[in-house]
């Protein structure tokens, strides 16, 4: 019986793989349309002022024509008089302005352009993080960080620059061809029909490379995530592999990644040089014929104006240029586009996962009380997996309750606090928090009222109050001061050679693992929560401290309910209900002193740990 | 990375040249190779668009109409090699056909040869730089984002794929066509016309050089936005689960969209300044066309010597020749400059200095000697020996590595600024068990990291069996001692072979055995694939008790004469810490131990104990000596009892 979530999850999935499939056509460019929102018009402002540059660039080839007539004309008799001068003057000018006007059109196009990519690759990385923030816990377990990484950076980058290329060439190119083409048939429609034989010819090898070199770059993009999860692995875990003297073994390892990505990208552009040699030799061929079947066309009228001429020849060679110029810029642009391919699908992935814990319909906005209630849950991360973590627990918590929580390593305990601000979904049975479903709950608002300290602290890089503020932005100082009183922090932080506004650096690894965890709890103490979970998060505490904190929640926070998960049976002996798991089950429910005679684990426990069993750390 | 480079010419061609430099170490052969077979594409190039123009009209065309001669027999006359031969059209045609055909094929090497020189170039600078993070002293870690660093290896080693695979054949291009066009005007000897295009030259040179100097600017900026947005985005989603139980999704949004505005803000105007030199150049070449005909006109009625119509007609389409390259230059220098950009940011990590190590002294496998001392072998023995060859030459001694460590007098500091052990004492005889004690922050964590030398001591000396550890080479001396940290930090790998990882020789059975001593094997049976479980994201579907369980296996596995453990059971239950001590015990059984930890029962028969106090040592005892004392370790034992 999958839950709600499963079965979301598993809707999407499928969902998602058959959207990638569709994707993989032409249509993610649907899927990433709607993101260059706002910047349309800058895209149409840059099209039409390169329509003017283009006619511009057309026109000006023309004057100069003129302008080396007029020069050829002046032969002998040359006076500022001369009509030829007035001519060469006027149309030096007219040049001359069209020059101005095509430079102020090229500029604006090239600025609108910009701010058009640019402004789309902003929308695409805003859509993707806001995404992310909107993912359950099952959703982040799905990406891998490095992946999440290189889709936010050098994914967009990727489609950003191929925004760009496509924004100068979709008029650009099809223009400078479609004009040089019909000059071509107006000078001679039987020499311009090798272009009619040549480029249909060209466009399917393209088109042939493309579908060749995709699979390619999948691979390599796949590799990129590898190589970011490399990096970061050892970024974070640097201290071992000095420490272990495994330099080497890294760098060979990280060596594989690189080699990996080294090979598949020579393999596509191996694929891809065949783009450029193809194009030079389509153009090849064509000036080939156009020599000798113009020559003998010209001999055969001897250069008769009437005829095929000399200057004809010179022009249609000179278009075949400017054609061939045009094809380049595509067939660039086509590189961008396949390379960008990849990336786009990478990105659309994203931006179509749906969250697995969606809001109800009107929701319940307010946590009533601290009553804790789990009825008949059953719980398993992954709908597949036979096991569950957690079997058929029942139990019943007042609000304002201190709840222990004490069982072996993988005993589900955190599995168990993490249902409760529904981090997960239940399986089957439900979770009850103020006697309501927390599924009935806005997300928020529940998560408001149920403060998690996550077994695994972290803090983030910015200072002790920034991180403090986490908890509550608005908090003022005193707030502040005071929630760090109560989780003993605030002695340690104005020991601190700027207190509150002393630096934290990324993952907190500044300050030791007590502190750590103390700032944590103090940053959950300022949400004011009606339940407070603790999952292990004093095991770096040492122990007096550790009772100190316990002891200023018993009398500041009289009436959250508080849940304690901890190793150490001092810290949860005096709770008002212990539950003690073993292998997904709760073994022992009780106070200190029925556990002792009813529960053996507990009776153990309480044993090895007799005497005070903790020290200072 | 936090610096603010500027990008200025010298910079930027020691930049080039170095990248340069790389792709010729990597592939001389195909490197020099690139040169000729470029040469010959563009070469080609230029004498196709010859052919027609002079060639094919000159000696071919005008001279068959002028014979009069029909469209099957136009002849022509080509001097090849000083010899004037007669042609005919098809195999004047053929002969530029099979030219073309070179060209081609030439045009294709250099693609595949560039981009294996560019690639590798590539692939070796991402392999330095990480080899370079392996060796940089953990003060470097410290202070920087993770993802910044991150970005070094993707966002901007990137940036040289551009640059390799495109914008370099373009600059030997234009280069090259340029040079052809320069020589065919000076060969005419106009020196008006020629003072003409050099003016224009000079012009657009300026421009470029003052538009690139802003645009540099912008793209130095992109590309540390682009790292510290990397950063960002790479410290918030690994710590997404703590944002989502925070509610902080919004502010993280507001954070995010600071950052991706101003990214958005440099990439636009670095692009933007750099799309504006295509048309400034290209249309600067049309003025140029107007004032060379202009002054070419006024000169002719000027009657100025050299000057004749063909000349001036000639400069037209060759100024333009000269000109043109260098707009289609211009408009590919943004990636020019992005790549500098982003080689800069690249130099500047590879370009950091490594952990320093003048250490000398090394670890071998020794064997007893007929008088017990220790003799060097091959072979693995079990045994190891320090051996220290003297520098004032009074030859090479060996002493056993027997796990000795004093301290003497020492002082540290993060920072200069602020001392966080102040003249701190300590001695371990091999074998003993040393505990710390104190409150959080007393420095407990810092000692060990100065004993493995991943900090320098301010002042005063550590020594290793009597050997200053300055003088070990700092790879032996951290083999000698295995750590086990409070984080974990597993590897994304097999469950064995993160349990070899300090010892990659160890047999599965050594494997297992240390997994059985630190009580790991039980769990890890019970995984899908066992111990051949690939580990993901740094072990993220495992408890924290089973981590640390793996890395007590871990540490056991290595196996070292040293051990320092960290906090490193603290969230292993005290029933399994109880079966994990006594493996310890084990294996532990004559090595010397540093131990932090709360729990009483692995303090409390340590043979010292060392109670730290705000960096000071303020008690040092064994268990009973201590209480008997009644002092600070009294009070902590008391109120841990309650």
């Amino acid at each position: 019986m999958a839950s709600e979530e499963q079965r979301i999850l598993e809707e999407v999935d499928k969902k998602n793989r058959a959207e990638i499939e569709r994707l993989k056509g032409v249509h993610v460019i649907k899927t990433l349309k709607q993101y260059a929102r706002g910047y349309w018009k800058h895209a149409v402002l840059a099209w039409v002022l390169c329509v003017v540059e283009v006619g511009c660039e057309i026109a000006i080839p023309f004057l100069a024509q003129f302008i080396i007539n007029y020069i050829n004309m002046m032969e002998g008799t040359v006076t500022f008089t001369d009509p030829m001068s007035t001519n060469l003057a006027l149309t030096s000018s007219i040049m001359a302005t069209l020059a101005v006007i095509s430079a102020t059109c090229g500029i604006v196009a090239g600025f609108a352009a910009a701010k058009a990519s640019a402004g789309f690759g902003k929308n695409l990385r805003q859509a993707m993080f806001y995404k992310i923030q909107t993912f359950s816990f099952a959703n982040i377990d799905k990406f891998s960080t490095a992946s999440l990484v290189t889709r936010l950076t050098t994914d967009v980058t990727n489609v950003q620059f191929a925004v760009q290329m496509i924004l100068r060439l979709v008029v650009r190119a099809p223009l400078m061809i479609i004009f040089a083409f019909s000059m071509a048939v107006s000078i001679s429609w039987q020499l311009s029909l090798v272009f009619v034989a040549v480029v249909p010819l060209l466009a399917f090898v393209l088109f042939f490379i493309a579908i060749k070199v995709h699979p390619t770059f999948v691979k390599v993009f796949n590799a990129y995530d590898d190589l970011n999860a490399s990096v970061e692995e050892n970024l974070n875990g640097i201290r071992v592999v000095k420490s272990f003297g495994r330099e080497s073994f890294e760098t060979e390892k990280f060596g594989h990644v690189s080699y990996f990505i080294y090979k598949n990208f020579v393999h596509a552009e191996k694929i891809l040089a065949f783009n450029d040699p193809s194009m030079h030799l389509a153009v090849y061929a064509c000036m080939i014929v156009i020599a000798f079947f113009g020559a003998r066309m010209i001999v055969s009228t001897g250069n008769a104006q009437t005829g095929f001429t000399e200057g004809n020849l010179t022009s249609l060679i000179s278009y075949i240029m400017q054609i061939m110029m045009s094809l380049m810029m595509i067939s660039m642009g086509f590189v961008m586009i396949i390379i960008s391919r990849n990336s786009a699908e990478r990105i659309s992935e994203v931006l179509i996962e749906e969250p697995s814990l969606k809001n109800k319909e009107n929701p319940i906005m307010e946590v009533p009380n601290g009553q804790v209630d789990f009825e008949s849950v059953g719980f398993r991360y992954n709908a597949k997996s036979e096991k569950e973590v957690l079997e058929n627990i029942n139990v019943h918590i007042p609000s304002g309750s201190v709840v222990g929580i004490i069982g072996g390593t993988g005993s589900s305990k955190s599995s168990f606090v993490n249902l409760i601000a529904r981090l997960y979904d239940v399986s089957r049975g439900a979770v009850k928090v103020g006697g309501n479903d927390v599924r009935d709950y806005d997300l928020h608002a529940l998560r408001d009222s149920v403060a998690v300290v996550l077994q695994k602290n972290v803090l983030f890089s910015g200072t002790v109050r920034s991180n403090l503020l986490w908890g509550n932005k608005d908090a003022t100082d005193e707030e502040i001061k005071h929630a760090a009183k109560l989780a003993c922090a605030d002695e340690f932080i104005e020991r601190m050679p700027k207190g509150y506004d002393s630096p934290i650096e990324q993952g907190g690894t500044n300050v030791s693992g007590g502190q750590r965890q103390r700032l944590c709890i103090a940053r959950a103490l300022l949400k004011s929560p009606k339940i407070l979970i603790l999952d292990d998060s004093t095991s770096a505490v040492d122990t007096h401290t550790d009772s100190l904190i316990r002891a200023s929640f018993k009398t500041e926070i009289p009436n959250v309910t508080k849940f304690i998960v901890s190793q150490r049976v001092l810290s949860i002996k005096d709770a008002d209900l212990i539950l003690v798991f073993d292998k997904g089950q709760i073994v022992g429910m009780g106070k200190n002193d029925d556990l002792i005679k009813t529960c053996p684990i507990y009776k153990e426990l309480h044993e090895t740990q007799l005497g005070g069993g903790d020290f200072d750390e | 990375m936090n610096k603010r480079p500027k990008l200025d010419f010298k910079t930027t061609m020691s930049l080039f040249f170095r990248l340069l430099g790389r792709m010729f170490r990597g592939h001389p052969v195909m490197f020099l190779l690139c040169i000729p077979t470029i040469i010959v594409g563009v070469a080609v190039q230029s004498i196709g668009a010859l052919f027609i123009g002079q060639i094919l009209i000159n000696q071919f065309i005008e001279p068959s109409i002028a014979a009069g001669r029909s469209p099957d027999q136009i002849v022509g006359v080509v001097n090849l090699f000083g010899n004037a031969i007669e042609v005919s059209l098809l195999t004047a045609v053929l002969a530029m056909a099979s030219l073309y055909l070179l060209g081609v094929v030439c045009v294709f090497l250099y693609r595949v040869m560039a981009c294996i020189v560019g690639q590798s170039a590539q692939m070796g600078i991402r392999n330095e730089l990480f080899e370079k993070m392996e060796s940089l002293p953990l003060k470097y870690f410290d202070t920087r984002i993770h993802g910044d660093i991150m970005s070094v290896y993707t966002n901007d080693v990137d940036t040289l794929r551009e640059l390799t695979s495109r914008v370099l054949p373009t600059v030997v291009q234009m280069l090259f066509a340029m040079l052809i066009a320069l020589i065919t005007m000076i060969s005419t000897g106009s020196w008006p016309l020629l003072l003409v295009v050099l003016g224009f030259f000079v012009v657009i040179l300026t421009t470029i050089t003052i538009v690139t100097k802003q645009s540099s600017k912008y793209f130095i900026a992109q590309q540390r936005i682009l790292g510290q947005t990397n950063g960002y985005i790479e410290e918030m989603i690994s710590g997404q689960k703590v944002v989502k139980v925070f509610n902080h999704e919004e502010e993280n949004k507001e954070g995010f969209d600071k950052l991706n505005e101003s990214l958005c803000k440099n990439v636009t105007k670095s692009s933007q300044f750099s799309s504006i030199l295509g048309p400034i150049t290209n249309n600067l070449s049309n003025l140029m066309y107007v004032v060379l005909a202009s002054v070419g006109a006024a000169g002719i009625s000027a009657g100025i010597d050299g000057l004749s119509i063909g000349t001036i007609v000639s400069f037209l389409s060759l100024g333009r020749s000269f000109i043109m390259p260098i707009a289609q230059l211009a408009s590919q220098i943004n990636m020019i400059i992005v790549a500098m950009a982003g080689a800069q940011r690249i130099f500047a990590m590879i370009d950091e200095t490594p952990e320093t190590d003048q250490g000398y002294v090394s670890l071998v496998n020794a064997k007893k000697g007929p008088d017990g001392q220790p003799v060097e072998v091959e072979e693995k023995t079990g045994l190891w020996a320090w051996k220290h060859p003297h520098t004032d030459g009074s030859g090479t001694t060996y002493t056993w590595l027997a796990g000795k460590i004093t301290m003497d007098h020492v002082d540290f500091g993060y920072n200069k600024e602020k001392i966080v052990l102040h003249d701190v004492s300590l001695y371990a005889k091999p074998g003993q068990k040393v505990a710390f004690v104190g409150p959080t922050g007393a420095g407990k964590t810092t000692i060990t990291n100065l004993l493995n030398r991943f900090y320098d001591i301010e002042d005063g000396k550590i020594r290793f069996d009597d050997i200053n550890i300055n003088k070990i080479k700092k790879k032996d001396l951290r083999r000698a001692m295995g750590m086990v940290l409070q984080d974990t930090n597993l590897f994304t790998a097999t469950v064995r072979e993160n349990i070899r990882y300090g010892n990659p020789d160890a047999t599965d059975e050594e494997v297992e055995n240390a997994a059985k001593l630190a009580n790991a094997d039980g769990f890890i049976r019970m995984l899908p694939e066992g111990y051949d479980t690939v580990l993901r994201s740094a072990g993220a579907d495992l408890s924290q008790g089973q981590r640390q369980l793996l890395s007590i296996a871990r540490a056991a596995c290595a196996n070292p004469p040293v051990l320092i453990l960290d906090e490193a059971t603290s969230s292993i239950d005290s029933r399994t810490e109880k079966i994990v001590a006594k493996g310890m015990d084990a294996i532990m059984e004559g090595r010397t131990v540093f131990v932090i930890a709360h729990r009483l029962s692995t303090i409390q028969n340590s043979n010292v104990i060392i109670v730290l106090e705000n960096g000071h040592v303020s008690e040092k005892g064994n268990h009973e000596q201590l209480l008997a004392a009644k002092g600070k370790y009294y009070q902590l034992y008391t109120g841990g009892k309650q």
